[in-house]
């Protein structure tokens, strides 16, 4: 299914990471959006609901954050494609209505654009603290989809990518911006309708008297309804058998819960987005996403001018994490150690660590907030590496 | 990697953040650099310090914040204060002639001096005193092409205010010539 033009800004742009994330969610065909504002996100609502009206969507300002999650959900059900965005506070806030578009499977993409925490921290000051809460944050056991871009143009793909994810898997999924990508101006390009691909929802083919709303198809994912047009169903929060209803039969939850970590596992590997750089002989390899990314590779460039063999290994997918790739080149005989590095204080890093165990030595090159690592301070940290393990030799 | 580093500062409402815009734009859509453009401002709505800084390459932008800028545009004397030190030896400093007093002045700097806000006053407006800046700038940067940044200026600036910003922008423009050209300030105002 191809992009309504009408709702794509074909051209080349000067747009900041805001602005052209709310054009990709317009040329992802979102008429949808309700949110409270809250710095540094609100520009990307400020642009959808200047643009959306004229293309016959809606924004609504709600009272808080649980009330804008929840709003999106309901309009998800009357049919539309449907966003918000957030940042830290209100990211806290939407958690509980984030389990519930995981336990409901309705599609849709919550942005968090990253500032310094906890609390009300930094607000106009990047941070990418928030890793672990996208994968956490709700209670009880789900999988879900997170996104990190790294520049606006990012922004804008990446989008439209989460919508289009968001109705492949029927999940919510998570655009993990932060301050700088969504405040920094750079060229975006906006390519022609036909040239954006969109995944469509998938409606069920059945008659009303054989839809069951909850049974999923072979992927295990199953296929939606929309309200208004005679079919009865039923969404609810608690456990739910196929046809919606609730029940505490242990063995009905364990289908359920099983089949929502599993729709999103199985696929882990189609679901992996990777930027490599310099990887074919790295000794050192930087594991950054984000705007670090961009840092990371500055530094890996530093450091293979001056000979060391560092390269960069980029998650563009964050969740679910890409463990088939790193557990791969854990393995290479020759690499001396994995160097992440994040604008907090250790939570990709646990993972890198879950994934390659005690094969090779893990390190976290960790910031605080407020900034982005100085590409000198990544650098030094590769050097240090290097050596390291050229003494122990 | 070679970059050049170009920082804007001045006061909150003196459109420091619209010059950058402008210049950027100018240079990505237009010119064909890639451009990352950072603001920093106060939580104040005007009056409070404010910078826009441009990381300008023929490659993609890594590192998008500017350190020790190659160019400083400054606006007020607290920006002058508070970004002089950084100024890379041998950069160029331009400053608004009337509302900056360039001391101290570094060592090893172009400096050049332009009545930014009177020569927006002699246009009827002050508000587009940032225009005349931009004007300015591009004369004596030589960068970015200025039909390229007649061009951004129509596609930043509020519908109906094109023409008093264009003429802003040639205010600034032949102001910058004439300078290079060798005369004195006085020489081109009268």
């Amino acid at each position: 299914m191809k992009a309504d033009p009408r709702g794509v800004l074909s051209g080349v742009h000067f747009l900041d990471g805001d602005q052209a994330c709310a054009e990709g969610a317009l040329a992802a065909g979102c008429r949808f959006a309700a949110g409270y504002p809250i710095t540094p996100s609100t520009e990307i609502v400020e642009r959808f609901a200047q643009r959306v009206p004229l293309l016959g969507g809606m924004f609504l300002q709600m009272e808080d954050e649980l009330a804008a999650s929840i709003a999106i959900q309901g309009a998800v059900w009357a049919g539309a494609k449907a966003f918000t965005v957030t940042s830290g506070p209100g990211f806290s806030l939407m958690m509980e209505h984030i389990g519930y578009a995981a336990m409901t499977e309705t599609p849709c993409v919550i942005v968090d654009v990253q500032r310094g925490g906890p609390s009300t921290g930094l607000p106009t000051l990047p941070a990418q603290a928030d890793m672990q809460q996208a994968r956490w944050g709700s209670h009880g056991d789900y999988e879900l989809i997170a996104l990190a871009p790294n520049s606006p143009q990012e922004c804008f793909d990446l989008t439209i990518e989460a919508f289009n994810l968001a109705e492949r898997y029927r999940t919510p999924v998570l655009l993990m911006m932060d301050e700088i990508v969504g405040h920094m101006t750079e060229r975006v390009e906006i390519p022609p309708a036909e040239q954006i691909e969109l995944v469509p929802r998938r409606y069920t083919t059945k008659p009303p008297a054989e839809y069951q709303p909850f049974a999923p198809e072979a992927d295990l994912v199953p296929a939606m309804v929309r309200a208004g047009q005679g079919y009865r169903f039923h969404i609810t929060g608690l456990t739910h058998d196929e046809r919606g209803y609730p029940t505490t039969s242990v063995a009905a939850h364990d289908r359920l819960v099983r089949r929502l970590v599993a729709k999103i596992r199985n696929h882990a590997a189609q679901l992996t987005r990777v930027e490599e750089h310099f990887l074919e002989d790295a000794e050192v390899i930087v594991l950054a996403y984000g705007i670090t990314s961009r840092v990371a590779l500055r530094a890996v460039q530093m450091a293979r001018a001056r000979g060391i063999a560092a390269g960069l290994l980029r998650p563009i997918l964050i969740w679910p994490f890409l463990e088939a790739r790193l557990r791969q080149l854990a393995r290479r005989p020759g690499l001396s150690g994995i160097l992440v590095a994040e604008i907090n204080l250790g939570q990709i890093v646990r993972e890198v660590e879950r994934c390659v165990g005690a094969q090779v030595p893990v390190q976290l090159a960790g910031h605080a907030g407020g900034s982005v690592h100085h590409p000198q301070e990544l650098f030094e940290a590769i050097v240090q590496m290097a050596h390291a393990v050229e003494i122990e030799r | 990697m070679s970059e050049v580093e170009i920082q804007i500062g001045g006061l909150g409402g003196q459109g420091v953040i619209l010059a950058g815009m402008v210049i950027g734009r100018g240079l990505v859509l237009y010119d064909g650099y890639h451009v990352s453009l950072t603001q920093s401002f106060g939580p104040e709505a005007r009056g409070s310090a404010c910078s826009a800084q441009l990381v300008v390459s023929r490659e993609p932008v890594l590192y998008p914040y500017v350190t020790n800028p190659h160019i400083l545009v400054t606006l007020s004397q607290e920006a002058y204060r508070r970004f002089v030190p950084s100024l890379r030896p041998g950069g160029t400093l331009i400053v608004e002639a009337d509302l900056v007093q360039a001391v101290p002045l570094p060592d090893a700097v172009a400096l050049y001096r332009v009545p930014a806000t009177r020569l927006a006053e002699a246009l009827g407006r002050r508000l587009v005193m940032n225009m005349v800046l931009v004007g300015f700038f591009t004369a004596v940067i030589g960068l970015p092409h200025p039909d390229s940044v007649r061009r951004a200026i129509r596609d930043s600036v509020p519908t109906g205010t094109e023409a008093l910003n264009l003429a802003a922008f040639e205010q600034g423009y032949n102001f910058g010539l004439k300078q290079l050209a060798g005369k004195s300030e006085a020489d081109i105002l009268h």
